[in-house]
């Protein structure tokens, strides 16, 4: 795996001398124009020179110039490591291919390529990839090229093709001026000539001279008196210090030389917490997220336990991560919303995804005005009512989905806005109940408006699915496909549905045989004509709800009338109460015989219009005696009519 | 114990000086009691018999005040070192953070250094703690003595330093190694606040 850069080696934490200058120089050319000007850079120095500085500090200049650029940094032993777990997955192709395409390649360490001639190899077939697309690669080492046991020779000439340049040993005044730099970084004041004792002894690592300034300021920290230069000295390792008597006379201050190293213990590693915590930073910065619960932890000086605080930090981009693919899912306009972007608002991101759960608006209700309790229970449809019943009870337990048949008219539509109301009544979401119509004019309308996530959203948040006249999705291949992956939905997620059919199913066209099978899979009951027991039952609670007393032989006989659907009885019984109120008079069993057993109307000419495009009525089924149009305007009616 | 706690943004490090009887573990609390500064030290408690024996443990707390921000504590304790107050080296074992082990180079007394630390380790096991993973470094103490009758660094190392920690030779009586030995286990202790494991 790549590492990432460490945020504190950057040009501007470089303090540049004699020693570097060179090298700096070439550095920021190479950051300003990758690919162009010295390709490959090929650095080497001691270690503790400030190589990895350099090469990171490229990164970011890079990066800083151009936030496109993809920058990869990574030691030879990872670029080792990743090669052969690449090989060894049989990705080989895909790792090369991921190098070839970085603008900016790092590598640290390239000493160790010694006598690892499959990776001198890659590393060979890489350069000239990269040299070939322009772009750029810089590499560090501990020695030049040409040190490098049983570096491949080619890689030497590649090297020397671009610019190997070195970094010596910093002298006094640039010793001098890190340890100004970096005392100043770290608050630290000291007496005059304390950095500068420090600075005059032999140490030419600056590795060494940090850890050699670590101890001054830990030993500050707990001191009572400012620090001495001689006391610097000795502190940082100089003669005064280095052979203290051994033996039976104790030392002179061993407590203090005791504190000194405990202390620059604790800051260095209190100080790892911090370049860790900068990282963080860093990392979840770049990713676009909001960090200001982890850059306080910097600025309380770690009054809680940043590791918790990152850890927890992590978790909650995680979640933000998640409720964001899922509100992206269903509703695409919410993809960019910043509110994924705070991990410490989860609450928003919640709610905001939640409110995309369930649509911008609920679904469809069912009709208020339809109650379970309005339908009259006879031997015909008793079946279907108790089904119906054992779903209200039990919903999505016993029948799931329940598929109610019947010819048009006959109550479908009644019984399942009914089903959904009582079903809405115990039920803790929305219950959806619409036609198969509206299903897909709805779909319709979201896909020309893009919103298809929404829409489904909407459906997927019901607590119960009922939808009417489903026969009419026939031919429509789109509404099919959201049709049975809505009811793969919310069948795992066991929510009821209800389905009506004017069609028995094994007579459906035009639909798919997943999806009708999957109706199949459920009760499906029918809804017959109503039988007589119904239409006298029917008939007699119309006629209390308008009249006091009704005639009882009226009951008989409008219950004895033949009618194929509820809605024919209603015909029936409007057209008594009609010709009653134009008389004058009660409705009584007489006036309907009369007005009911008049001679038929001439049939009309025009076919008879079914109660929903597309449908055609089964072969068995008679055609609903309220859709035929009785009363037709007379002849000169109709000529002026047309004449309009 | 936990070491490090950033709500009250104190370290504290509790080390054991461990070892057989005789061996010089108070002897190394005593010398760095008589060098720390009046004012960072607390006072040592030592109960011991007549003869001097350790009687139950010493204990000695060292405040090195604050360090990067954080009140820095360190708690030194010595276990009786005869067999039969096993209980007590239980007791005082319990939430160190570090171990010397503090052997005494005679050759004579080499069964009772491998005795005692196996005593250690399975103290340390009884409390759930792999001795692999707990900072413990060696003292072989008394290198003072006739060469002929102690073994050399080497030799201890051999007999005793099995995973080749840290070890250092010393004269506890004159304080010579004391310090050098509070100062490797400390940086042990220390460094694995970077890790994580021991913070609360």
């Amino acid at each position: 795996m790549t590492a990432t850069l460490n945020p504190l080696y950057r040009f501007d934490t470089l303090v540049v001398g004699a020693a570097n200058r060179l090298a700096f120089t070439a550095a920021k050319a190479v950051a300003e124009s990758p690919g162009t000007v010295y390709n490959p850079l090929f650095v080497y120095a001691r270690p503790g020179l400030g190589k990895t500085h350099l090469l990171m500090g490229i990164g970011h200049a890079a990066r800083a110039i151009n936030p496109r650029l993809s920058v990869e940094y990574l030691t030879l032993d990872e670029f080792v490591e990743s090669f052969h777990a690449a090989i060894a997955a049989g990705q080989g192709e895909a790792y090369r291919r991921r190098f070839i395409d970085v603008d900016l390649l790092l590598v640290d360490d390239v000493q160790f390529l010694t006598h690892r001639r499959e990776m001198q190899a890659e590393l060979l077939r890489l350069t000239d990839a990269l040299q070939t697309a322009n772009r750029q690669i810089v590499l560090t080492s501990d020695r030049p090229p040409a040190e490098i046991e049983a570096l491949d020779e080619r890689l030497i000439r590649r090297f020397a093709g671009g610019l190997v340049i070195d970094v010596a040993a910093p002298d006094y005044e640039t010793r001098v001026a890190i340890l100004m730099r970096k005392a100043d970084e770290r608050r630290a004041k000291f007496g005059k000539g304390v950095l500068e004792a420090v600075a005059s002894l032999a140490i030419d690592n600056v590795r060494e001279l940090l850890g050699a300034l670590n101890r001054l300021v830990a030993f500050q920290a707990v001191s009572d008196t400012p620090l001495q230069p001689a006391q610097a000295r000795a502190l940082a390792g100089g003669p005064e210090a280095v052979d203290a008597p051994q033996g039976a006379e104790p030392r002179r201050d061993e407590f203090s030389e005791f504190l000194s190293e405990v202390s620059a213990s604790v800051a260095q590693q209190v100080d790892s917490w911090r370049t860790k915590v900068a990282a963080a930073i860093l990392r979840w910065e770049g990713e676009g997220y909001r960090t200001t619960r982890i850059e306080a932890l910097l600025q309380q000086e770690m009054t809680t336990d940043p590791e918790q605080v990152l850890h927890q930090f992590e978790a909650d981009v995680k979640r933000l991560q998640a409720l964001h693919a899922e509100a992206a899912e269903l509703a695409p306009d919410l993809a960019g919303s910043t509110a994924f972007r705070d991990p410490d608002d989860i609450g928003g991101a919640e709610a905001l995804t939640q409110r995309a759960r369930q649509g911008a608006h609920p679904p469809p209700a069912p009709s208020p005005l339809w109650k379970l309790d309005d339908l009259v229970e006879a031997a015909g449809n008793r079946m279907a009512l108790r089904a119906a019943r054992a779903v209200v009870a039990e919903p999505a337990g016993r029948y799931n989905p329940l598929v109610i048949v019947g010819a048009s008219g006959v109550g479908k539509t009644h019984l399942l806005h009914a089903l959904g109301n009582a079903l809405s009544a115990a039920a803790r979401g929305p219950v959806a109940c619409l036609s198969a119509h509206e299903f897909t004019t709805e779909l319709i309308d979201a896909i020309g408006r893009d919103a298809v996530g929404p829409w489904r959203a909407r459906y997927r948040s019901a607590s119960a699915f009922l939808l009417d006249d489903v026969h009419l999705i026939a031919e429509k291949d789109r509404t099919q496909d959201e049709l049975f992956v809505l009811f793969n939905f919310l069948m795992e997620s066991g929510r009821q549905m209800i389905f009506s059919s004017a069609v028995p199913l094994g007579d459906l066209k035009g639909v798919e045989a997943r999806l009708r099978t999957r109706l199949e899979g459920g009760l499906v009951v029918d809804l017959p004509a109503p039988d007589r027991e119904i239409r006298h039952h029917l008939v007699e609670r119309l006629l209390q709800a308008q009249l006091d007393a009704p005639d009882p032989d009226l009951v008989d006989y409008l219950g004895s009338r033949p009618a194929d659907s509820v809605r024919a009885v209603h015909g029936l019984l409007q057209r008594v109460l009609n010709a009653a109120e134009a008389q004058g008079v009660s409705p009584t069993a007489a006036l309907a015989r009369e007005v009911l057993e008049a001679p038929a109307p001439k049939p009309p000419k025009r076919p008879i219009a079914t109660r929903s495009s597309g449908v055609v009525a089964p072969a068995s089924g008679a055609r609903s005696r309220e859709k035929v149009v009785w009363d037709w305007p007379d002849v000169g009616d109709r000529i002026v009519e047309e004449w309009r | 114990m936990s070491l490090v706690n950033f709500t009250a943004r104190e370290i504290t490090c509790k080390i054991v000086y461990y070892g057989p009887g005789r061996s010089g573990k108070t002897t190394n609390l005593q010398y760095v009691y008589g060098r720390v500064p009046e004012a960072r030290r607390g006072r040592m408690v030592s109960l011991a018999t007549q003869t001097d024996r350790t009687l139950f443990f010493d204990f000695l707390p060292l405040d090195l005040g604050t360090i990067s921000g954080f009140s820095t504590k360190f708690q030194l304790y010595t276990v009786p070192g005869q067999s039969y107050y096993n209980a007590t080296r239980k007791l005082v074992l319990q939430g160190a953070d570090g171990v010397v082990f503090v052997a005494d180079s005679q050759a004579r007394r080499f069964d009772d250094n491998l005795e005692s630390l196996q005593n250690l380790q399975d103290n340390l096991l009884a409390q759930g703690v792999d001795i692999r993973q707990l900072p413990v470094v060696f003292q072989y103490n008394k290198q003072d003595l006739p060469r002929d009758l102690v073994l050399t660094q080497d030799e201890m190392d051999d007999a005793l330093n099995f995973r080749a920690v840290q070890s250092f030779s010393a004269d506890a009586l004159h304080g010579t190694g004391v310090f050098e030995t509070l100062k490797g286990v400390s940086e042990l202790v220390l460094k694995k606040l970077a890790t994580g494991t021991q913070v609360a």
